[in-house]
């Protein structure tokens, strides 16, 4: 008894949080989107499907965020995978503090300033102008599907980055030397040894990025200029512009039971993947 | 060794500097097919730097290595027919015991079929006895059945040489004595060369058939354990293969089989030179503490050392004393049970003798 009271004194902070911060609102969501918009916006009670029926309405911030999540975590990991694998197995230990700061130093300006930049980048003073002088004309980037991908890959690599490093600096690389002396090509190696033993950073990198892209509403609002838009976007414009509280509650649920299937097929996937070892951290 | 025997591999000059360091310093040493060898030296001696260079993990910086007789200086290590047994083992965490013990089978190209793997895979879990263990994952082992493990992984490629690098490191005293009697013997029962690493000499004297003392990067004496027992080159061998009392002397005769020393204290010694020595040369005089007999008289022949007993510990089959002699400084003494028995344990603060016979006495280099 005097135990859970410990446990309990220990817990609640963090219980009361999430009660508070999470579970009541997700309640009131969850209430929200059975109701109807009042007259002058915001939520009148009732209980009805409509606004689940009325979703193929927003179908495209649902089909734009469906593609570049899990487009934008894909292409996170294809370029951070070998940054790490440079970071933590080839870098001099004597470099690896200073680069491994440089990968953090952007998460020291805001995400907005660092998105506006590239604005300017792939505008049309940025890179299709550069283009145009080597006679590659009319080329566009901003407020196209592909600037959303690359703000988001752009500003979410150091979440991929750093779980991949974790990983692949704890592996042993006595690992690495059997495995060649047993006969296998540095090649080989890579494919039996180093992924396989880095899955857990490879899960948590794309776990973290693929939830936080799920939620994205900043960078498709400033690189897609409001023709690449998330789901993040239409429950911004129906929370905040339209005031159709209902309607956006039921687009938000819709998003949170999408994601809720998403991981877990994910997790059940990894785990399976690796063994079912207790060491995929963050999990 | 009869003369039919062949050199499986060999050092030539072997050198290997890490920047200013130098780990290894001109090695010059065969090996021979079949036999056990073993590296004895303390951490930082060069051992482990010379079984790396065998093994392939790094390059010499000058000399050759050859196995097999072909410089194999620049083959990777993943072409060389030598597999190792690691320190900590490097057992793959994410394969089964049986995947562990496959993966080198599996490197082959042509690669061989299932039934093959796991025909060989089973024959050496049955080795190693660990029948039935191959499903199991490595965190499921014990130290002493992934050490088993380690071992089974190596041997199951049939290496021209098995490669051990302080593999009993890591167990405790009691497994490290059974794991000493079973590599012995699977050693006789493959046929394999092996190559031994270690820093304990009751490891390197109990397995091996020669011993390659190293001190330094250098390579100080090679023989078999019963040579550098009896016949230690310098005080550093002497001291690392077994424990040894010294005392400092100068020769006053050189004889080849027969030399004089005066020790510090003025006495005059008679020994069997372990090096090449000249009248004049400071030399160190060593004998074993098993080779002293402590006694509460005078023996009647020969000299005799009066001591007074320092301290006393009971080791079992044997009792330690160490004994302080006016003229020669603290004596170690190893009195066996059975002498103990006849003549009584001596108390701390005793007055005794020390006494020996004048073939135990080794001249050696300082």
């Amino acid at each position: 008894m005097r135990q859970l009271g410990r446990n309990g004194v220990l817990l609640a902070p963090a219980g009361i949080w999430l009660l508070v911060m999470l579970v009541l609102p997700l309640v009131v969501v969850f209430i929200f989107s059975f109701g109807e918009r009042g007259a002058a916006g915001g939520y009148v009670p009732a209980l009805t499907l409509e606004q689940y029926a009325n979703l193929p309405a927003r179908w495209t911030a649902f089909k734009n965020t469906l593609i570049l999540a899990p487009l934008g975590t894909v292409a996170a990991l294809l370029i951070a995978y070998p940054l790490a694998y440079y970071l933590a197995v080839r870098c001099s230990p004597k470099w690896r503090t200073t680069l491994l700061i440089l990968v953090i130093v952007p998460f020291w300006t805001s995400i907005l300033i660092r998105s506006y930049a590239w604005i300017f980048i792939l505008g049309g003073r940025g890179i299709p102008a550069l283009l145009a002088m080597v006679g590659i004309d009319d080329v566009r980037l901003i407020n196209t599907p592909f600037a959303v991908l690359v703000g988001i890959v752009y500003g979410y690599l150091p979440l991929m980055v750093f779980p991949i490093f974790v990983s692949l600096d704890k592996l042993d690389k006595r690992l690495l030397e059997a495995s060649s002396d047993l006969g296998s090509t540095p090649l080989r190696t890579f494919w039996q040894v180093t992924l396989p033993l880095s899955v857990p950073g490879v899960a948590t990198g794309c776990m973290l990025v693929f939830i936080l892209l799920m939620g994205e509403f900043l960078i498709p609002a400033i690189l897609g200029g409001g023709k690449v838009f998330f789901v993040g976007n239409a429950l911004v414009d129906l929370f905040l512009q339209s005031r159709n509280w209902a309607f956006g509650s039921a687009v938000a649920m819709t998003l949170v039971i999408i994601m809720l299937v998403t991981v877990t097929v994910y997790m059940k996937f990894i785990s399976r993947l690796g063994g079912q070892r207790d060491d995929i951290s963050l999990m | 060794m009869s003369a039919a025997v062949r050199t499986i591999a060999e050092f030539r000059g072997l050198t290997k500097t890490f920047g200013p360091v130098v780990a290894a310093s001109d090695l010059n040493l065969s090996i021979a097919e079949g036999e056990f060898l073993s590296f004895l030296g303390p951490s930082g001696c060069g051992k482990t730097t010379a079984l790396r260079m065998l093994a392939g993990f790094e390059a010499p910086t000058e000399g050759e290595v050859l196995l097999d007789g072909e410089v194999v200086n620049h083959v990777a290590a993943h072409n060389r027919p030598v597999n190792m047994v690691f320190q900590h083992y490097a057992l793959f965490p994410h394969l089964s015991v049986f995947d562990n013990i496959a993966y080198g089978l599996r490197q082959r190209r042509p690669r061989p079929d299932r039934a093959t793997v796991k025909e060989k895979v089973e024959k050496v879990l049955e080795i190693v006895r660990l029948e039935g263990f191959g499903p199991r994952r490595i965190w499921e082992m014990s130290g002493g059945q992934q050490q088993r493990v380690a071992l089974a992984r190596a041997i199951v490629n049939e290496p021209k040489i098995l490669l051990l690098d302080e593999p009993m490191a890591a167990l405790d005293r009691k497994l490290r004595k059974e794991m000493q009697i079973e590599l012995q013997d699977l050693q006789r029962r493959l046929g394999i060369t092996f190559v031994l690493v270690t820093h304990d000499q009751e490891e390197a004297l109990s397995m091996s058939d020669r011993i390659c003392v190293m001190n330094g990067g250098r390579i100080v004496q090679v023989g078999t354990p019963r040579e550098l027992y009896d016949n230690p080159r310098s005080r550093y061998v002497a001291g690392f293969v077994g424990t040894s009392n010294f005392f400092d002397a100068v020769v006053a005769e050189a004889g080849p089989d027969d030399v004089a020393a005066r020790l510090a204290g003025g006495q005059q010694v008679r020994g069997k030179p372990g090096f090449a020595v000249k009248t004049g040369q400071e030399v160190c005089v060593s004998i074993r503490p098993e080779q002293i007999a402590l006694s509460r008289d005078a023996p009647e022949a020969g000299a005799a050392e009066p001591v007074s007993i320092l301290n006393r510990i009971f080791l079992g089959e044997h009792t330690e004393y160490l004994v302080r002699s006016q003229s020669l400084g603290d004596i170690l003494v190893l009195v066996p049970r059975q002498s103990e028995l006849n003549a009584g344990t001596f108390n701390v603060g005793e007055e005794a003798f020390v006494s020996w016979d004048e073939t135990a006495l080794l001249i050696l280099e300082q």
